[in-house]
């Protein structure tokens, strides 16, 4: 018997999954409050205790953790042009599972910089400048965040001929501060994975220890990534797959929450029209996250982004209820639904979720008229061909319907400019163990792509 | 270490996607030592801007060949003015306007919406390049 025990300390619970390697089979799943202000072991072998009621006592040959607790990772991306290089240090920062709190770009003011401090981030991602190209950005910003008032580290991700002057400014104050590649080279070139690894292994370095985490680790025997990079990681072997077992393809995955809606892709997106394509270059796994996007906290944000009309509409019911039931769940953020009504009201709110998370995913085409006609400008990817969609988290998968919390993804003959998925297929990550999947992954890739085909695909 | 070449903007602006005189200048201001950033076809003024500052160029040079150029090329000097980078070098060239009109004409129009040079159609690479070279320098940006 070979097992292995897959931990995933979440905001609230911690969940975890036990896996028969060989059998390749789900042994059990459980979970327990996420303890983290006093030990949080003791959530864990709640959940443990939980677990083995179901299974019997078992050995592990192998613990795996990753971690959302306390906050998840925090940080703040900073550059140049708010297009270019900023956005380029946005999605290196989403990449790597982070929380992105706030954006900045251009030369940096002692405003932004209290700013910067009161935001209270785990880790500063600076960039600006493409190598060889603006220096004089990056170097103010450097002397800028060195007064700081605080000891935050900081990967240096910006314009490679200054890097060891940028590095050698900051570290007169910061303990950490860590060179890496460009995350744009050259203009509109992305290059994210460089950076990426530097902010995981800082924040399991770091941010474990400082946020308590560590003490998980005399169970735990590595704390591989924080949870959205474990699900990013699950996404791309399930589509790409390796040499031995085969992918399914391009596909996307939705992770709504209470306060927060994950979209993530895995595809190329190049048109499928004639379009030409402009603008920064997508990452081939691509990770947003809408923070004005969610069941709970962030429900009143959603009907003012959605609009009272349009989950009315999902829901067949008046704008007024729309508006009262969001009230109700702003006020009492543990509400569960009561009855019919209630259910078609989280539905409803789930697909609006869905589909302002998806609209902002997606490339959109712009049409132009010159002299030589029609001419359509591609911004983003073009997701329409993507046949996979799958949905996890705990507001998809404990609902009744899913499916049509999914539907919001599906490309609408009303906004055809919206590059959305024409014919997708649903799938539910019933068991949870997307994000265990993603751990399982780094020691056990083919295993975790047939589980996941076995567990969520079903086909 | 090699030495960072001057990086120079390229592309045709507005809605015209005329691509194959866009891919020779690239190739030829390339073989002449400089490094170009090219955009592309149908290129908003914002993004030439945005390169421009993100890359340290030293000069944009923009192409229109539909004849809309005057409407599309208008208000590219103060944006650059507005962001910082009013010291940059504008040249714009190709079919500027529709039908024959005096390209003297076309020229002062350009000129006074802040270009620095103006080409006519029918002019070569080469021109070009050797105008970079000796405006540049005068800048302290180019030496050979």
């Amino acid at each position: 018997m070979n097992n292995v025990l897959l931990i995933d300390f979440g905001s609230t619970y911690t969940k975890i999954t036990a896996v028969d390697v060989e059998q390749e089979i789900i042994i059990g799943t459980a979970r327990g409050i996420t303890t983290v202000e006093t030990d949080i072991t003791e959530g864990l072998n709640k959940a443990l205790k939980e677990l083995f009621l179901q299974t019997g006592k078992l050995e592990f040959s192998k613990i795996l953790g990753c971690s959302s607790a306390a906050g998840g990772l925090k940080m703040v991306a900073i550059g140049l042009v708010p297009e270019l290089t900023a956005e380029a240090a946005k999605r290196a920062a989403l990449g790597a599972g982070a929380k992105v709190l706030k954006v900045f770009g251009h030369e940096l003011s002692e405003y932004e910089i209290t700013e910067i401090a009161e935001l209270n981030p785990d880790i500063i991602l600076l960039a600006g400048g493409t190598d060889g190209g603006n220096k004089q950005v990056i170097l103010h910003n450097a002397q800028m965040l060195k007064n700081l008032g605080k000891d935050v580290p900081i990967v240096v991700a910006g314009n490679k001929s200054v890097t060891p002057t940028v590095v050698k400014i900051l570290s007169e104050t910061m303990t950490q501060v860590v060179p890496c590649a460009n995350v744009m080279p050259k203009l509109n070139e992305l290059n994210i994975e460089s950076a990426r690894e530097v902010i995981r292994d800082i924040f399991l370095q770091r941010i474990i220890e400082a946020k308590g985490i560590n003490k998980a680790n005399k169970m735990v025997d590595r704390m591989v990534m924080p949870t959205p990079a474990a699900v990013l990681k699950a996404a791309e072997l399930l589509s790409i797959g390796t040499n031995k077992e085969s992918g399914i393809g391009d596909l996307m995955v939705v992770d709504i929450g209470g306060a927060t809606t994950d979209v993530y892709s895995i595809a190329k997106g190049d048109p499928t029209t004639n379009a030409v394509l402009r603008g920064l270059p997508e990452p081939f796994s691509k990770r947003t996250v809408e923070g004005d996007l969610g069941m709970r906290y962030s429900a009143s944000p959603l009907l003012k982004a959605a609009g009272a009309e349009l989950i009315a509409k999902f829901a067949n019911a008046d704008e007024s209820e729309v508006a009262e039931y969001v009230e109700k769940v702003t006020a009492d953020i543990e509400y569960l639904p009561q009855n019919v009504q209630d259910k078609g009201m989280e539905v409803a709110m789930g697909r609006a979720c869905t589909k302002l998370g998806a609209d902002r995913h997606v490339g959109q085409l712009e049409t132009h008229y010159s002299v030589l006609g029609q001419v359509f400008v591609q911004t983003g990817k073009d997701l329409t061909n993507v046949n996979n969609v799958i949905g996890t988290g705990g507001v998809i998968i404990s609902n009744e319907r899913p499916n049509d919390i999914l539907k919001g993804i599906i490309f609408e003959d009303a906004s055809p400019h919206v590059l959305k998925p024409k014919k997708p297929e649903f799938a539910v990550d019933k068991d949870y163990i997307m994000a265990s999947m993603g751990l399982l992954g780094e020691d056990y890739p083919e295993l975790a792509i047939r589980m996941m085909k076995k567990y969520i695909v079903r086909r | 270490m090699q030495k960072d070449r001057t990086k120079i903007v390229l592309g045709v602006i507005g809605a015209d996607c005329h691509a194959v005189g866009n891919k020779i200048l690239a190739h030829a201001i390339t073989a002449a030592g400089f490094e170009v950033v090219n955009l592309g076809v149908l290129v908003p003024q914002e993004d030439f801007v945005n390169a421009a500052i993100e890359t340290d160029a030293k000069a944009i040079l923009v192409a229109s060949l539909y004849g809309h150029g005057e409407i599309d090329c208008r208000g590219l000097r103060s944006r650059c003015d507005e962001s910082g980078i009013g010291d940059i070098l504008l040249y714009v060239g190709g079919n500027l306007v529709v039908g024959k009109t005096d390209f003297t004409e076309v020229q002062d129009k350009f000129l006074g919406m802040g270009y620095d040079r103006v080409y006519e159609p029918g002019i070569l690479p080469d021109q070009v390049i050797e105008d970079l070279k000796s405006d540049l320098a005068k800048r302290g940006h180019f030496s050979e």
